[in-house]
């Protein structure tokens, strides 16, 4: 007897629990078993490639907090990169300042990284573990706040260097927390790896094999675990990254499992790559952070508010901004999800005539479709988890 | 004239007053244990995940349950249009219903002897003793999975049909794995009645080792792990709280309730926890029996079955849909039909 059986049709998202904001998508299910997977993006649209073409160019810094809100440093190191790239200014900047912006893109790292462990543990049902990646995460927030005043969007590096120095003692608690992450890690790990149901739930999910990750362009810590060794701090290094010693996590397994452990690693590698810039500020104590450019870089502040000319000095670049060369330029950084890239158009102005940026999020949410068709409903929520994905850069 | 020991039958208004009572109090003591379980999970498993729980509402927060109850009862209750409005109002009754009709079997203390007019009666401490107790509890846990199934199929809504279909899936498995491990328990009590088994259970182990009880926990093993690991399925809880897996399903087959009904269904998951909590400790624990007084040892065996199910939730993620029948089908079902033909040789060599 043939029975007539069709699909349903269910529509996961904007507004559910699991989507990590505002993804939504249509999955055509027979039973528990996904057909067919469309994304659909564009619910956090706020036109920040269009909006920057109306702002100088250190007005577009705060723009970029936005992006991936949950590493607001790494979208600014990529922006005042490009910046500088088109100035070319790159070779000027201090020591001191590329300095803290590793030591802070890094903690920005262990951040993101956080809260993408703590949500895929928590679509998977692991509810403890959750709790305990924020109570680091808060760690982070707080040395965010007392560097750069703000919890989320930070807008602390500047084009030539940084807004303001660390504030004192900082970098003994950013020492302390650094050399206890290791521990915090290996509790993630004890709660997660050797568990059966965590290895059932991920191993063999949302397998993207290493062709198909390369025809994508997939980046980050999905790329390394399908067995790419690719890493732009390591194959193409920018912010004086050549001076620290790191290890790139590879995995073969191409399968949600392997996306977790490289990710654990990096956590690891990220705690020594703070503790690396924290010993190399040992030496840099009072050395500037902004550098010698006048066009570019504001005064210091006391001489804003005590001379004339350092007062005009502010004004000017505050009004007027800096007019780069006519040109352009891509600058990639590794941010935690992958390759975010800025192409930066000038035509002389102060303000860029186009800015595009390449979100790794948005790159990476294509490989969905192919992960989890053919596989379980809850499949799907555990493949969202581990592609990290965030709505802020995928819909800009 | 010797004091006389009568059974309350003898006199139909002390047993109907004594029945009255054991209801009463069997009913408020079942719906207050629910209420603190919501209290008691909160602290419990905040104290695991390094947070507070409920402190706000009176002093260290005890009266949140409370206050949950009040919000929930006056908020607005909302039936969905596309509905089927029978069915989606006696959902949640048909949940809470049997978790509760179950405990009227379970036996929680010794019989205590009670004096009117010269005369000793013998109160047991059960609410009915059946002589088939346990497959009463198995039919009422049977009639739990109806509940489920018509609010996923009332509500009209996908995301709770998933929950309503994956549910029966998931209790209809497990019960049988549950079931036939409890067969093993009744083979070597001889008896089906809770009661019977209780006593059954009293004394040292196998009759010579003296510091351990004879409880069907060290006798039978393997059926303890497969009932707790079967109860846990039949409950709902992690790891398999799949039926309202919030992640995946939203909130499964509760997503369209509200109100008073909503907090029918979250009533219905803690009685049923407390029934399957009462029942473990009934077949495995020795119910009653221990160093204290009888209702105490059976309260302190309820909720220590409690605080392992609540530990759990705090430490498991939940597996996926086809791991769970796999589980249960090919791993759990083989194993309780082993262990009941291991235990029916034992208990032939023994006779």
């Amino acid at each position: 007897m043939a029975f007539n059986t069709e699909t349903m049709t269910i529509n996961m998202g904007p507004q559910h629990p699991s989507t990590h904001g505002v993804l939504q998508l249509i999955l055509e299910l027979d039973g528990e078993v996904v057909q067919k997977a469309t994304p659909h993006i564009g619910f956090l649209h706020r036109g920040t490639e269009k909006l920057s073409e109306h702002r100088t160019y250190h007005q577009v810094i705060p723009l970029t907090d936005r992006l991936d809100y949950l590493a607001p440093m790494s979208n600014n190191l990529g922006y005042v990169l490009a910046v500088e790239k088109l100035l070319g200014i790159t070779d000027q900047i201090p020591e001191r300042a590329k300095v803290i912006r590793v030591m802070m893109a890094e903690l920005t790292r262990l951040k993101s990284h956080l809260v993408w462990l703590a949500c895929h543990a928590l679509d998977i049902g692991a509810m403890t573990v959750f709790l305990y990646c924020f109570r680091e995460r808060e760690n982070i927030m707080d040395f965010y706040e007392k560097i750069s005043g703000a919890r989320m969007t930070s807008n602390y590096f500047r084009v030539g260097g940084l807004s303001a120095d660390l504030p004192e003692g900082i970098e003994a608690e950013i020492r302390a927390f650094a050399e206890s992450m290791h521990g915090h890690v290996e509790t993630y790990e004890g709660l997660l790896t050797g568990n059966k149901i965590w290895q059932k739930r991920t191993q063999g999910v949302g397998i993207i094999s290493k062709e198909a990750a390369i025809d994508i362009g997939l980046t980050g810590a999905s790329l390394r675990a399908s067995g790419v060794d690719w890493d732009l701090r390591r194959d193409n290094p920018y912010s004086g990254y050549e001076d620290y010693d790191f290890v790139v996590p590879v995995r073969e397994e191409c399968d949600t499992w392997a996306r977790y452990h490289v990710r654990l690693e990096e956590m690891r590698q990220s705690a020594r790559l703070v503790l690396q810039a924290l010993d190399k500020l040992q030496g840099l104590q009072g050395a500037p952070i902004l550098a010698d450019c006048p066009q570019i870089c504001l005064p210091p502040k006391q001489d804003v508010v005590n001379t004339i000319e350092g007062l005009i000095h502010h004004f000017k670049i505050i009004t007027e901004g800096f007019k780069p060369e006519p040109g352009e330029i891509y600058q990639g950084v590794e941010a935690p999800k992958g390759e975010l890239g800025y192409y930066l158009v000038s035509d002389g102005s102060p303000r860029p005539l186009r800015m595009k940026i390449r979100p790794p999020s948005f790159v990476n949410l294509q490989a969905l479709p192919q992960m989890v068709e053919g596989k379980m409903l809850a499949d799907v929520v555990a493949v969202i988890g581990t592609l990290d994905i965030v709505l802020g850069e995928i819909d800009r | 004239m010797t004091p006389e020991v009568l059974t309350l039958s003898n006199s139909p208004l002390l047993f109907t007053i004594a029945m009255l009572v054991k209801i009463l109090v069997a009913f408020a003591v079942t719906m207050l244990i629910v209420a603190y379980a919501t209290w008691c999970e909160r602290k419990i498993i905040g104290g695991m995940q390094t947070r507070m729980g409920p402190t706000m509402t009176g002093p260290k927060g005890l009266l949140q349950p409370i206050a949950d109850g009040l919000k929930l009862f006056f908020k607005e209750d909302i039936i969905p249009s596309e509905a089927y409005k029978t069915a989606f109002i006696l959902a949640p009754m048909m949940i809470l219903a049997p978790a509760l009709i179950s405990v009227a079997v379970i036996p929680f203390g010794n019989d205590i002897t009670v004096t009117w007019d010269g005369v000793s009666y013998i109160v047991p401490l059960q609410i009915t003793d059946l002589n088939i107790g346990i497959l009463y509890i198995l039919a009422m846990a049977g009639l739990g999975v109806y509940g489920i199934v018509l609010a996923g199929l009332a509500s009209n809504s996908k995301y709770s049909l998933l929950g309503g279909i994956r549910s029966s899936a998931q209790m209809i498995s497990y019960e049988l794995a549950a079931g036939l491990s409890i067969i093993a328990v009744f083979m070597l009590s001889e008896t089906l009645s809770m009661r019977g088994i209780v006593e059954a259970q009293q004394g040292a182990l196998w009759g010579s080792i003296s510091f351990l009880p004879n409880w069907y926990i060290f006798t039978q093993p393997l059926a303890f792990g497969l009932f707790v690991v079967g109860s846990m399925a039949e409950v709902n809880r992690t790891p398999f709280d799949l039926p309202e897996a919030e992640t995946e399903l939203v909130s499964g087959f509760c997503t369209e309730y509200s109100s008073m009904k909503y907090a029918l269904f979250f009533m219905a998951e803690y009685a049923n926890m407390i029934t399957v909590s009462a029942i473990g400790a009934t077949l495995f624990l020795g119910g009653w029996g221990g160093p204290f007084l009888g209702w105490m040892n059976f309260l302190i065996k309820v909720f220590a079955f409690m605080f392992f199910f609540i530990w759990i939730r705090a430490t498991f993620p939940r597996l996926r849909y086809d791991q769970l029948m796999a589980l249960g089908w090919k791993v759990m079902l083989p194993l309780a039909l082993a262990n009941i033909v291991v235990t029916g040789v034992a208990v032939l060599l023994w006779q």
